[in-house]
């Protein structure tokens, strides 16, 4: 196979017109011209060179490439880049600061939740979604909403303790 | 891998996106949440020439009930509006249980119950609870509208009684006649994986009566299986051991299960039999407590 850009990106052979997209990712715009069949995974990975979103699978079950699209978590290897348009998309690298880390980046090093990281960012930004809609999750509810997100490291038992941590530093730094 | 080449079209009414159908000539194909097409695409099971998007249509999202009871659900409601609404829990039992147990939660968030009636898998949730509650689909083209019976809305495995050039634009649970009553059972190997095999159960009661009744089975055969000899036989009677067991047995007799990686075709007969009786047990115990 040839390289992911010259596979992905317009060429002159195809008569195929490309796409203006334009998508507010980590609170910044940014544009490129895409083949409407370029996914959104890869879009982030090799148009806006953040690999932070990982592609696990050709059949959307992994969740390694979840990101957060409007808030809500997807798998961005089952859109299109074209169906972001006019988007608000959240990758692994849009939750820490300049100078901190998220309270979700720091209970996963803290609790150990996670070894070849694989499965990581697509965890954290789900563990995201489920804080900002559920302050303080029960394990069980946990375990519901990061359900499909695969891990064939941890076991999931600290990844379950590192969204716990999270919330309890979120919800002490919202009391203080 | 990724998909083969085509045109993207993002259509802002359903009679534009209807006109490119019709311009697609069988070529073009509608993207509702992608969650099976755009997978579909990337394997190159399926290579249309035009993707007709339909998520930048407004309006299509909706999940009403009538003052009758009867139940719309919009071609852009995804399975996690279901799964979170008070509306199904209260008044639709078998939608209220399958919802959760669609796919896993991300791709919930994503697919839609029409894209899921139109994928037309036989390892479809969507599809043997709508044939359970005689839903029904509407179907929009180039002349107007036509209702299709969930029952008959499909063709075979993955296809669809669709015109090259008509759109689902919503599906229908008509009015309940008695109180419903049901639910739906899965047994999947782990979250996110298809039914080894999935029973729906609706039932309508009056009296004490059961006045209508609908069975569908999920993943036990080449298309998903009406077991409309299991459900007739609850008609007209109150709901017994007796009466259970017999449907239980005419439902796995219905059943048409291969023998796959997902277990033996006796092991998937054995499940249906014993899903249809664990629904109808529930469902005499919530009749009991409503008493
Ligand atoms: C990892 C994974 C696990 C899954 N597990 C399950 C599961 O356990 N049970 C289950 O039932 N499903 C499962 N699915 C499939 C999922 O439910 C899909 O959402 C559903 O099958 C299709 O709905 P969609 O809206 O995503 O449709 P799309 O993928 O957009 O479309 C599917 C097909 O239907 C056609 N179509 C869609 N909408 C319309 C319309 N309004 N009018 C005409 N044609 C239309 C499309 O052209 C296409 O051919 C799974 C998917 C994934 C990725
Ligand atoms: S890469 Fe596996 S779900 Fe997207
Ligand atoms: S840490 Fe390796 S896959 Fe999760």
């Amino acid at each position: 196979m040839t390289s992911l850009n010259e596979e992905v990106f317009p060429d002159q052979a195809s008569n195929v017109p490309v796409r203006k997209v334009t998508i507010r990712i980590n609170g910044e715009n940014r544009s490129a011209n895409v083949e409407p069949r370029l996914l959104l995974a890869h879009l982030i990975r090799q148009g806006f060179n953040l690999t932070g979103t990982h592609t696990g699978c050709d059949t959307s079950n992994c969740g390694a490439c979840t990101v957060l699209f409007d808030g809500q978590p997807i798998k961005s290897c089952a859109m299109l880049a074209v169906q972001a348009d006019g988007h608000d998309v959240m990758t692994v690298e849009g939750l820490a600061t300049a100078s901190e880390l998220h309270p979700i980046q720091e209970g996963f090093k803290d609790e150990h939740g996670l070894q070849c990281g694989f499965c990581t960012p697509g965890m954290m930004l789900t563990a995201k979604a489920l804080l900002d809609e559920n302050p303080d999750p029960t394990e069980d509810e946990i375990r519901w909403a990061l359900s499909g997100n695969l891990c064939r490291c941890t076991g999931y038992q600290n990844i379950v303790k590192s969204v716990m941590w999270a919330a309890r530093k979120i919800n002490n730094q919202a009391a203080n | 891998m990724y998909p083969t080449r085509f045109n993207y079209e993002s259509p802002k009414s359903i009679a534009e996106a209807i006109a490119l159908l019709h311009q697609g000539g069988g070529e073009a194909k509608i993207l509702a949440g992608g969650q099976s097409l755009v997978p579909m695409m990337r394997l190159r099971f399926a290579a249309p020439e035009m993707i007709v998007d339909i998520n930048n249509i407004p309006g299509l999202d909706y999940l009403t009930v009538d003052a009758d009871g009867t139940i719309h659900i919009g071609a852009l409601c995804r399975h996690s509006d279901l799964e979170k609404s008070s509306l199904l829990m209260a008044h639709q039992p078998t939608m209220a249980a399958a919802a959760p147990v669609i796919a896993d939660p991300i791709v919930r968030n994503r697919g839609t119950l029409v894209g899921s009636l139109c994928h037309a898998d036989p390892q479809g949730d969507w599809s043997s609870v709508m044939m359970a509650l005689g839903g029904i689909v509407v179907a929009q083209g180039p002349n107007g509208r036509r209702s299709i019976p969930a029952a008959d809305f499909v063709k075979g495995p993955f296809q669809n009684m669709l015109a090259f050039d008509e759109i689902a634009i919503e599906a229908i649970v008509p009015a309940p006649k008695g109180i419903p009553n049901g639910g739906y059972l899965k047994l999947e190997r782990r979250v996110g994986d298809f039914a080894t095999a999935g029973v729906a159960v609706a039932v309508e009661s009056s009296q004490g009566l059961i006045i209508r009744a609908g069975i569908g089975l999920t993943g036990v055969g080449g298309s998903t299986i009406n077991a409309t000899a299991a459900a007739q036989s609850l008609v007209g009677a109150p709901l017994t051991a007796g009466s259970i067991a017999h449907a239980a047995d005419l439902a796995a007799q219905a059943a048409q299960p291969r023998s796959d990686h997902r277990g033996s075709a006796s092991y998937k007969r054995q499940i249906v039999k014993t899903f249809v009786v664990r629904i109808l047990s529930g469902v005499v115990e919530s009749i009991e407590r409503a008493a």
